[in-house]
């Protein structure tokens, strides 16, 4: 019924280099042989060899790492039980409270990143926790990917059929056993989804992670945002195109996954 | 997505209120306290920082003071100055700007995508995705290289007569735009591709019929029918564009301050707190107002919030 016409071939195509153009450029002059940037001088892998003996980025790799598995590890339980919790029971000041677990999806991250860090600041000085470093930033990750976990596990049990449960129950199932047996593994697509998007949120972060962050927990982001301001050099290139080959794979493999499930909930 | 009312039977059992209340501490509970102790009781400490005054050696300390606020407006120490306003407005400007032309982009693209027949589609789907979830940092900084003097699109553009010959591309106001579209072209279009998908064909159809020409067709039978996905992509675009400190900084050079930069300023260098407190504060009421309204909005037309 609809046609695709040429214009439209050709505006669409001029958007997708567009979206593509500084990807690509990244990619090509990670093997360029120029020291300090510049024109296209020769072809080369060696920046790639220089990443393997540079501590300061293995050390970023690491952190980065740590930051976006144990986040995510907390966060997706966290917000699972958010999730169910507020898809399933009534509490008194509800509504206002499932809009208030929002908020980290809706400010700018920049306010969210200040408060935080004045928190710690705050916390600091009366208690003497929260040095600023690892746990501080993990903590950080950990509250603005509760939510989004829940979105995404809400909007799955959202599409079940009460049926199936209440079916269990009259079977004579306890409560633990029918979520045990039946909500959750009919949820679980939903809380993985909920557990890659938070991973992603986390490993994407730069905003939040260098004002919550302290000395020697450097992140890949932060690490990248430094050395550009100082002038990007041919091993950040390498260190990014890494970075952007891990999102492709993970963007394929995550639509790949989510092809057989017909509610996959995301 | 009503949950039950004590007393009411649904997911196969029943609960009492004293019940649902213990179920909900103990799933909803551990969450609501984490966010509300890391996030919503910051929210409202920096909420109170903003109207403190700065300490001696950064930080903050009493009296309670409105300067913040008046200083921001464009009353400061000497004056008046029309930085900050100026400042406020150039993020507007930016934000409403980029949120602009990421829909020009974005309409388009999502028609062509929707127009694909299967295969096709999900490879073009899964072409803006890779992108989307593609390090913001990494593709905003390629465009310093892509922007550059020695760069070929540098060497078009005075060919073309469209720059001089020794004016740079990069750092300036075109180069943050540049990269704000590129960055949150994404974000648009995914939310309005699904708007387009379910678009209803033979409203377009009749209306043509009835003897409405392309352009009335658009406005009156297919622009209304893809607004929810139109309207909530411009949120995603418009709210962290207001508040973006990344690509102004990376690509505007140090000129171009905007609100993010502002904010990062005070609590980075400058360590006035109170006074970046006071713009996060207000720049996070504005957000949570228009939004606020915009969940009135979608309300009455019956769509969910998110």
């Amino acid at each position: 019924m609809r046609k695709v016409s040429l214009p439209l071939w050709l505006l669409a195509g001029f958007l997708y280099v567009f979206m593509y153009a500084p990807i690509v450029v990244v990619i090509v002059f990670s093997f360029n042989a120029a020291k300090h940037g510049g024109p296209w001088t020769g072809f080369t892998t060696e920046w790639y060899a220089k990443l393997l003996d540079s501590p300061d980025k293995l050390k970023a790799t690491e952190n980065t790492a740590i930051l976006a598995f144990a986040s995510t590890i907390l966060a997706t339980v966290l917000g699972t039980m958010l999730g169910y919790g507020l898809s399933r029971y009534w509490f008194p000041g509800k509504k206002l409270f499932s809009l208030m677990m929002y908020i980290p999806v809706v400010i700018p991250d920049i306010v969210m990143a200040v408060a935080m860090l004045s928190f710690y600041a705050l916390v600091r000085d009366w208690l003497g926790l929260f040095e600023l470093g690892m746990t501080t930033m993990i903590i950080a990750h950990i509250t603005f990917q509760i939510p989004f976990v829940a979105i995404v596990v809400r909007s799955r049990l959202a599409g079940m059929d009460p049926a199936i449960e209440e079916a269990a129950h009259d079977l004579g199932a306890s409560s633990w056993q029918t979520f045990w047996n039946v909500t959750f593994p009919l949820m679980l697509p939903g809380v993985l989804a909920g557990a890659m998007l938070a991973f992603t949120l986390s490993l994407d972060d730069f905003v939040v992670s260098f004002f919550t962050t302290g000395p020697g927990a450097t992140t890949l982001p932060i690490l990248i945002y430094s050395s550009v301001k100082r002038g990007i050099t041919p091993d950040i290139n390498a260190l990014s195109t890494l970075i952007v080959l891990a999102s492709v794979i993970g963007t394929i493999g995550v639509t790949l996954l989510q092809r057989p499930a017909k509610h996959s909930g995301g | 997505m009503k949950s039950s009312r004590p007393g009411e039977v649904r997911f196969g059992e029943q609960l009492s209120a004293r019940g649902q209340l213990y179920r909900s501490a103990t799933t909803s509970g551990p969450s609501i306290v984490w966010v509300t102790i890391f996030l919503l009781l910051p929210l409202v400490g920096i909420g109170v920082i903003s109207f403190l005054s700065r300490g001696e050696s950064g930080g903050y300390e009493l009296p309670f003071t409105f300067t913040n606020y008046t200083r921001f407006a464009g009353w400061g120490f000497f004056g008046y100055d029309i930085l900050y306003p100026q400042i406020i407005l150039r993020s507007i400007v930016l934000g409403t700007g980029t949120a602009a032309l990421c829909t020009l982009a974005a309409l388009p693209l999502a028609f062509f995508i929707a127009a694909l027949p299967g295969r096709y589609k999900n490879l073009a789907l899964t072409l803006v995705l890779i992108p989307f979830w593609t390090n913001l940092l990494i593709r905003t900084y390629a465009w310093q290289i892509l922007l550059a003097p020695e760069s070929p699109i540098t060497w078009v553009a005075t060919k073309l007569h469209l720059i001089a010959a020794d004016a740079p591309l990069y750092p300036s106001e075109f180069a943050i735009y540049i990269g704000m579209v590129c960055d949150y072209l994404p974000f648009l279009v995914l939310p309005l591709y699904s708007s387009v998908e379910k678009i209803d064909w033979s409203i377009a159809e009749a209306a043509s019929d009835l003897g409405a020409d392309g352009k009335r067709v658009f406005w009156h039978a297919i622009l209304p029918q893809v607004m929810p996905g139109l309207v909530a992509g411009v949120i995603l675009v418009l709210i962290p564009a207001m508040g973006q400190f990344v690509i102004p900084d990376l690509l505007g050079g140090a000129k171009t301050v905007m609100l993010g930069n502002a904010i990062q300023q005070q609590f980075g260098p400058s360590r006035d707190w109170p006074f970046g407190s006071a713009i996060a504060f207000l720049g996070m009421a504005v957000v949570l107002v228009s939004l606020w309204f915009y969940a009135r909005y979608a309300g009455e037309k019956g769509g969910d919030i998110l």
